[in-house]
């Protein structure tokens, strides 16, 4: 277990209040101005050092983002778009941040803006967390008020705003180019990449998008050095991270672990244990619902770090842990899955817009064991016809989850489904066949 | 995708009241100049507060005007995003995630609970009680679950009992504590934290 002097957010639990005083007494706002001080490249550098990968889903490292933001203002400004768009099933962390933390957000936003040349940052909100939002605010007022952002931000001698934007209740804004969309006044949609927006991003300039929890950990890893966060962890997979832990487990919470704790620690420690015992385990999400689920086998032995889980097939995404136990019923909670992914697909690439609504209705039809024997092999069919054929990751993110069910709990399915195939004769549909395959045959 | 459906009863006028305007002009200044229509979903926000909870498409081209974008723009975005409301939806409009996470914790309870207090369909207006409720997709407190939305506010780890609780009180016109309905504290480990005893013990 991590020592609680290495937790980076002291008050996750909100045990002693998140106004700027007691943010000060926790150490934040400390000594801003030397850290600025010691330029750019030495933020920059101290963050590669630390290996800090985005905590947003995909894990790219932080330091290299941040370098590949133009070292000299031309003549279009820079800008820092803050992601806390958290929508992803299983996850809940950046609300605890923006709540509680929030001095260490705005101090990060200070640092990262100072970093990539930015001067004014936005920090795109979910609608729904309205009250979480408004705390916010209060704490960025509070900040102009010392004086540590705005004019001559914290003696350093740059200029630094800092606004809020709200969402409105699409999942799809998370993905960064449909955040810029949304954050210039249009519909959500994905942008074709490249251009990235490191180069061409808000508003046709210069933009770098971090998650809330990315640049939250900003301020202390450059006090304590990078190599103290490098330290923490698995090589590669460095430092700590909230993990929340949801579903049938004893006591849901969340909680500051190092990166690469064993799953079954994770949940038995902290969470209380799974309900009815560990045998009780049916499977796990490991990072959100975006991510393959895992049987109980390997929940066993795997540990929580990008890594490992890319091994199994999974992935550690947003580390929103869902544990499923074996009072439910595995094809119904992925039917639901499925369900949230034909609510939130935006509907720009057909693959996406139709076939997450079809993989639903295939869903919910094996859930019920109205399915046709046939239909296993369809449905497969259908997520690889979506993944890698979208242009945003929204494709892989509503196949994988259905891959996952269908890599561990085939026979569950086969068992219940009732019905033989319409036509017995094999299919020997075109349509159904992706084409690009069939091209080395012809050939 | 969704299907939006629009209310057949539209006002034929709107306008910001001078309170909703200031709002309004705060918000625009947040963004460079010329880039204004950045500021849409705030304003499309300030209408459905102006005009308890829901946006008539006369106030669509009220802030397409002011934002000086065309009205289909507007439409594009109200009718996007799913928390824009283009139906009378009530003064009290609970929505209940019913997501994967909350789901195995029970939010169909929650469901049966709003069922049994407000309306047998969602997203039925019921003109008496002033409220309406509809299930919706994960709001990001999974923890926490199974939780509802009403109006601005989270009410968390909740059972049928709680939720029939809270809904009377919000039928009849109160504004129930939100948080967790359990006792503890925000997302710690129920009776069971092992971390930052000192903080918490100081």
């Amino acid at each position: 277990m991590l020592k609680d002097e290495d937790r980076i957010f002291k008050n996750l639990y909100n045990d002693s209040g998140a106004d700027f005083i007691s943010a000060k007494k926790r150490g934040d706002w400390s000594n801003t101005k030397e850290l600025c001080d010691k330029g750019k490249e030495w933020i920059i550098n101290e963050i590669k050092l630390s290996e800090l990968r985005g905590r947003g889903g995909a894990g790219f490292p932080t330091g290299l983002k941040w370098s590949f933001a133009p070292k000299q203002v031309g003549s279009r400004p820079h800008y820092l778009v803050i992601n806390a768009d958290e929508s992803e099933p299983g996850t809940c962390k950046d609300r605890d941040i923006l709540r509680f933390e929030p001095h260490k957000l705005i101090e990060g936003c200070l640092i990262a803006s100072y970093a990539v040349n930015a001067h004014v940052c936005y920090v795109y909100i979910r609608g729904e967390y309205y009250n979480e939002g408004q705390k916010l605010q209060k704490a960025i007022d509070e900040a102009y008020e010392n004086k540590v952002i705005g004019k001559n931000a914290s003696g350093t001698g740059w200029d630094f705003d800092i606004y809020i934007h709200y969402g409105a209740g699409a999942y799809i804004c998370g993905e960064e180019t449909a955040l810029l969309e949304s954050l210039e006044g249009k519909k959500g949609q994905p942008r074709l990449k490249p251009p990235f927006p490191a180069l061409i991003g808000l508003y046709g300039c210069p933009t770098i998008i971090n998650n809330v929890e990315t640049v939250a950990v900003v301020p202390t890893i450059l006090r304590r050095g990078g190599k103290w966060f490098a330290s923490i962890g698995k090589p590669k997979n460095t430092g700590t991270k909230i993990f929340c832990i949801s579903g049938n487990v004893n006591n849901p919470c969340n909680v500051e672990e190092e990166m690469g704790i064993s799953l079954k620690e994770l949940i038995e420690t902290h969470a209380g244990g799974v309900i009815g015992g560990w045998d009780n385990l049916q499977a796990v999400i490991p990072g959100g619902s975006s991510m393959p689920l895992l049987p109980k086998k390997t929940c066993d032995t795997i540990t929580m770090d990008f890594d490992s889980l890319m091994a199994e097939k999974s992935g550690l995404g947003t580390a929103g842990i869902v544990v499923i136990n074996k009072d439910q019923d595995i094809i119904k909670c992925m039917a639901r899955i499925a369900r949230f992914y034909k609510h939130e697909s935006c509907g720009q690439c057909t693959p996406c817009r139709e076939g997450s609504g079809w993989m639903w209705r295939m869903l919910e039809r094996m859930a019920k064991g109205e399915a046709s024997k046939d239909e296993v092999d369809m449905l497969m069919d259908v997520t690889k016809q979506i993944e890698g054929h979208t242009i945003c990751a929204f494709g892989e993110g509503s196949s994988w989850p259905v891959q996952g069910l269908l890599r561990h709990f085939k026979n569950e399915i086969e068992e219940r489904i009732k019905f033989e195939p319409v036509i017995k004769k094999s299919k020997d549909i075109p349509y159904l066949v992706d084409q690009h395959l069939l091209e080395k045959e012809n050939a | 995708m969704t299907l939006r459906k629009i209310s057949k009863d539209q006002p034929e006028n709107f306008e910001f009241n001078s309170e909703s305007l200031l709002e309004a002009n705060n918000i625009i200044k947040k963004y460079p100049k010329g880039k204004q229509q950045s500021a849409v979903m705030s304003l499309l926000y300030i209408a459905q507060k102006q005009n308890d909870n829901w946006i008539p498409l006369s106030a669509m081209k009220y802030i397409g005007k002011l934002l000086d974008m065309p009205y289909v723009k507007v439409y594009e975005v109200a009718t996007f995003y799913t928390m824009y409301n283009l139906t009378p939806v009530g003064k009290h409009f609970v929505q209940v995630c019913t997501t994967t996470p909350c789901m195995i914790r029970g939010a169909y309870k929650i469901v049966e609970a709003c069922k049994e207090k407000i309306s047998e369909n969602e997203n039925e207006f019921v003109k008496e009680k002033n409220c309406s409720w509809m299930e919706v997709e994960c709001l990001g407190a999974c923890i926490n679950a199974p939780m509802m939305q009403i109006n601005d506010n989270y009410y968390e780890d909740l059972d049928k009992e709680k939720a029939l609780k809270i809904l009377d009180q919000v039928i009849s016109g109160q504004t129930p504590e939100p948080g967790s309905y359990r006792g503890r504290l925000n997302s710690e480990p129920e009776n069971n934290r092992k971390t930052l005893l000192d903080v918490k013990n100081a």
